[in-house]
C-alpha cells in the first residue's frame, strides 16, 4: 500500500509544526496516527528525516508504545477492556463476541475498514465494567448480546 | 587537591578524580568488579553506559538498595563493598535471570570461550540453571559479513549504541518492549535491506553469539586440500599486529614472520601481501591527488576536492548510502585488498600460467566488511570475483588451532614474490593515519622533487577522532584531515554537503582506531590499551622496513615497468580503479 504524497506533506507539516524537535517525536507520532490512522514505514521515513533521527528510533517508539500501529485502524476503532475489573466481570466474552460479529481477530481491521479490534488495560471506568470503546464513544455494562446492537449502530 | 574524593572500597582507601564511577575507581586499586553491558573505550568516542544489567551492583553504606557501580559517582566518604554476601547473591542471581532466556548451547556457540557471559557463569560458580522459562524466539540472519542469532542477545545495547552514536548508522535499535523486546534492523528488515554498511563494529563489542562473523574458514580449508586449485594469500597490515593475541602473546606483539609461515603450513600454494598492494594503491592515490591538486592549482573551477581514501570498504558503503550526491570526491582507487586480486588474477596468473579459475585468491582481513566487498559485481570478471573471499584474523587463528600448529614456536619466514615486498607506508595502513601519512611521504617527494627531511607526521597519528595537518609542499599548504569512526565521516560529509570542508586531502576509516580496531581483529573486550599497543607496534613495523616509501618499493617500480604502464594509465584504470553507486534507501 502506497501512501499519498499529499498524506506525506501532513506528515512534513505536523513536524515542521513541532518544530522538527526530537524531543517531540511521540506528540508528532500521536498526532500522525491520529491524522492518518496509522503510521506505515513511509511516513516513518519521513519523520525520521524531518528530525534528523535514524528511522530505526522512529521504528522503536512505534513498536514500543500500542497506541500506535503500523497497519490502517478502522474508521471507528473497537477496544475492548481487559483490565482486572473488566476481566472478572467477563469483559473476554465480550472481546469474543466483537470478534464474532466482526469476523476479525485481535490487531485487525475488517475489509471495508470500517472496524478494527484492539484490547486495552482500563480506561478508568471500572465501575461500569465490562467496558468497551468505540472511537471517542464509551460503552459500559457490556453483555455480550449487545454487541450486535452495537456494530449495528455504526453498520448503517 | 580540591578535586579529589577519597572513599573506601572493600576496606581499602582510594582517591580519584570528581566524577568517576565506583567501577573505575574500583579499577584503579585493582578491583575488578564484573560488569556486562558495560563498554568503555577510553580516548574513542566508543562507550556504552546504559546501566542496564545489573551484573556489576555493589553495597553502598547508608543506601538501602544495591548501587551499579557503572552508574554510580563516587562521593567523599562512601564506603563500598563489591564482594558482600549480599552483593554476590544479587550478582549470582542476575546472571542466573540471563541465562533463563539464553540459549545455553555453548559447546557449539561461536562465541564460546570468548563469550563475556560464559566467563561470568564460570566466575559465579553457576553449575545449573536455576530458573527455568519460556524463551524468547527472535530472528536469524547470515548475510556475507555478520550472522545475527539474536536469541542470544541479552539486550546490553552496545551493538545499538555503535551503530546509532558512535557509527550514526542508525539501521540497529530496540523494538517492541518486554518479552518481546529484540534488538533489530529498521523495519524487522534483513540487513541487506537496511543502511547497514557491514562495518561489524556490533560484532566487535558484542558479549555474546549473537553477533558474530560469516565463517569462512570450513571454505578454505576445502580450497587448502583441494589439488587442483592454486591458492594464494594476502594477509593485511593490521593482522600482523594483533594475531598474536589468539595464541596468549602480548597485545602489540609483531607476528610477520610466524604469520607467513603459519600460512605455508596450512597449505597456501603462495604467500603474499597485501602491503605490497597497499604500495600500489599509494602510487594509484597519489598520482590522482596530485592530478586533482595541479588541476586545482591550475584554475579548474570543477575538480572535486577534497579527495578522500576509498580502502575502507564499510566507509564505501556509508556515502553510497548517504551520500550519492557526493561519489565523485572519494578517490576511484581500489582498495588495496581488491588491487591485490586483480593483479594476482592477471599479471602473476598469466607470468605463471596459472588459469583464471583454477586460482584461489584468500585475503586475511582485520574487517568483516571485506567479505561483503569480495562479493561486489563490478570486483569480478565473468563471474569469478578478483579475490574469492575474506576471512578474519580471528578466523585464521582458529584454523591454524585446527591444524595443529603451535603458532608460537613457529620460525619465521618471508613472504614469496613479487607480491610479497613492501614499504613502511604499505605497514602503517593498519592505524587510523596511516594512509594519509603514506601517501604524504609519496605526495610529497613526487611534487616538490626534494627528499623528505622527516618521515613521520606526528599530526596525523594517535587515537584522536579528527586530526588535522598542513603540510608545505613548496609554498603551497596542502590541508588534510584523517578522521576514523563513520560518526566522525558523518560530521565531515555534512559539512563537505554545505560547502564548508576546507581540506585538500581526507582519509576516513569505519572502525576505532582504523584497522587496527576492525571487527575481524581478536576481541578488545573494551580494553582500549590493546588498540593503542597494535597502533604502537604497526609503527615499529614501518620503522623496521629498509624501504619506507611506496614509490621506492622495487617491486612496485617492476610492476609498472614490466606490466601496468604508469599511474592512472589505461590498464591501470582498468584494474585498479572502480565507480561508485547510488544505494540510498528511498
Amino acid at each position: 500500500m502506497k501512501v499519498s504524497c499529499e498524506a506525506l506533506r501532513q506528515v512534513e507539516a505536523i513536524c515542521r509544526k513541532f518544530k522538527n524537535d526530537p524531543g517531540e517525536l511521540i506528540s508528532i507520532l500521536h498526532e500522525c496516527q491520529n491524522t492518518l490512522g496509522y503510521l506505515p514505514e513511509e511516513v516513518q521515513r519521513v519523520i525520521a528525516r524531518e528530525l534528523g533521527i535514524p528511522a530505526s528510533k522512529v521504528y522503536g517508539v512505534v513498536t514500543f508504545y500500542s497506541f500506535f500501529s503500523m497497519v490502517p485502524k478502522g474508521k471507528y476503532p473497537v477496544s475492548v477492556c481487559l483490565g482486572t475489573a473488566c476481566y472478572v466481570r467477563g469483559s473476554d466474552k465480550v472481546l469474543e463476541e466483537f470478534k464474532r460479529v466482526l469476523g476479525i481477530e485481535v490487531g485487525e481491521t475488517t475489509p471495508d475498514g470500517k472496524f478494527s479490534l484492539d484490547c486495552l488495560r482500563c480506561v478508568g471506568a471500572c465501575g461500569l465494567a465490562p467496558v468497551a470503546t468505540i472511537g471517542e464513544k464509551v460503552y459500559g455494562r457490556l453483555n455480550p448480546s449487545d454487541i450486535k446492537k452495537i456494530v449495528a449502530e455504526f453498520d448503517g | 587537591m580540591e578535586n579529589m574524593i577519597t572513599l573506601t572500597i572493600d576496606n581499602r582507601a582510594v582517591s580519584v578524580p570528581k566524577g568517576t564511577t565506583v567501577l573505575d575507581a574500583a579499577a584503579s586499586i585493582g578491583i575488578n568488579i564484573p560488569a556486562l553491558c558495560h563498554m568503555d573505550l577510553k580516548g574513542t568516542c566508543v562507550k556504552n553506559a546504559p546501566a542496564s544489567c545489573r551484573i556489576c551492583v555493589v553495597e553502598v553504606e547508608g543506601r538501602r538498595n544495591l548501587a551499579p557501580s557503572c552508574a554510580t559517582l563516587v562521593t567523599e566518604g562512601m564506603v563500598v563493598r563489591t564482594n558482600s554476601a549480599r552483593v554476590v547473591r544479587a550478582r549470582k542471581t542476575v546472571a542466573e535471570l540471563i541465562l533463563s532466556d539464553h540459549p545455553n548451547d555453548c559447546l557449539t556457540c561461536p562465541k564460546c570461550n570468548d563469550c563475556e557471559l560464559q566467563k561470568l557463569v564460570t566466575r559465579f560458580n553457576i553449575r545449573r540453571m536455576t530458573y527455568k522459562g519460556e524463551q524468547s524466539v527472535r530472528k536469524k540472519e547470515e548475510t556475507p559479513a555478520i550472522s545475527r542469532n539474536m536469541d542470544k542477545c541479552i539486550l546490553c545495547r552496545r551493538c545499538e549504541t555503535v551503530c546509532n552514536q558512535v557509527q550514526t548508522v542508525g539501521v540497529l535499535g530496540a523494538v517492541r518492549r518486554g518479552f518481546e523486546t529484540t534488538i533489530a534492523p529498521t523495519f524487522d528488515r534483513m540487513f541487506k535491506d537496511t543502511d547497514c554498511t557491514y562495518c561489524g563494529q556490533c560484532v566487535a563489542v558484542c558479549p555474546t553469539g549473537a553477533l558474530t562473523e560469516r565463517d569462512n574458514t570450513d571454505r578454505l580449508l576445502e580450497d587448502l586440500c583441494n589439488p587442483d586449485k592454486i591458492v594464494i594469500a594476502q594477509p593485511a597490515p593490521a593482522v600482523r599486529v594483533a594475531l598474536g593475541e589468539e595464541f596468549g602473546l602480548e597485545p602489540g606483539t609483531i607476528v610477520t614472520g610466524k604469520l607467513a609461515t603459519s600460512l605455508r603450513y596450512l597449505g597456501f600454494d603462495y604467500v603474499f601481501d597485501t602491503d605490497f598492494a597497499a604500495d600500489l594503491t599509494i602510487m594509484e592515490e597519489g598520482a590522482e591527488i596530485l592530478h586533482r591538486l595541479k588541476a586545482f592549482l591550475g584554475g579548474d573551477k570543477d575538480v572535486k576536492l577534497p579527495i578522500m581514501t576509498s580502502c575502507c570498504p564499510a566507509w564505501v558503503n556509508f556515502y553510497e548510502h548517504n551520500y550519492p550526491d557526493l561519489l565523485s570526491y572519494p578517490s576511484s582507487a581500489k582498495s588495496p585488498a581488491q588491487m591485490f586480486g586483480a593483479i594476482a588474477k592477471t599479471y602473476w596468473a598469466q607470468k605463471m600460467g596459472i588459469p583464471r579459475e583454477k586460482l584461489v585468491v584468500v585475503s586475511i582481513m582485520p574487517c568483516l566488511a571485506k567479505k561483503y566487498e569480495c562479493e561486489r559485481e563490478e570486483f569480478s570478471v565473468n563471474g569469478n570475483p578478483d579475490v574469492d573471499y575474506s576471512i578474519s584474523t580471528r578466523e585464521l587463528a582458529r584454523l591454524i588451532k585446527r591444524s595443529n600448529i603451535d603458532f608460537k614456536s613457529l620460525p619465521d619466514s618471508d613472504f614469496d614474490t613479487p607480491m610479497g615486498e613492501s614499504s613502511g607506508a604499505g605497514a602503517i595502513f593498519g592505524a587510523t593515519g596511516g594512509v594519509m601519512e603514506a601517501a604524504l611521504r609519496t605526495v610529497y617527494e613526487v611534487y616538490t622533487g626534494k627528499t623528505l627531511p622527516r618521515l613521520e607526521f606526528q599530526d596525523v597519528r594517535g587515537l584522536e577522532g579528527i586530526k588535522e595537518a598542513t603540510i608545505d609542499l613548496n609554498g603551497f599548504q596542502l590541508k588534510v584531515c584523517v578522521a576514523h569512526t563513520l560518526g566522525n565521516a558523518r560530521y565531515l560529509m555534512d559539512k563537505l554537503r554545505a560547502g564548508e570542508l576546507n581540506y585538500h586531502v581526507v582519509e576516513i576509516m569505519a572502525c576505532p582506531g582504523g584497522c587496527i580496531g576492525g571487527a575481524g581483529q581478536p576481541y578488545h573486550h573494551g580494553n582500549v590499551e590493546i588498540l593503542k599497543a597494535r597502533a604502537r607496534a604497526i609503527y615499529r613495523e614501518d620503522e623496521g622496513k629498509p624501504i619506507r616509501k611506496s614509490h621506492e618499493n622495487p617491486d612496485i617500480q617492476q610492476l609498472y615497468k614490466v606490466f601496468l604502464g604508469e599511474p592512472l594509465g589505461e590498464l591501470s584504470e582498468k584494474l585498479l580503479h572502480t565507480h561508485y553507486f547510488d544505494k540510498s534507501i528511498q
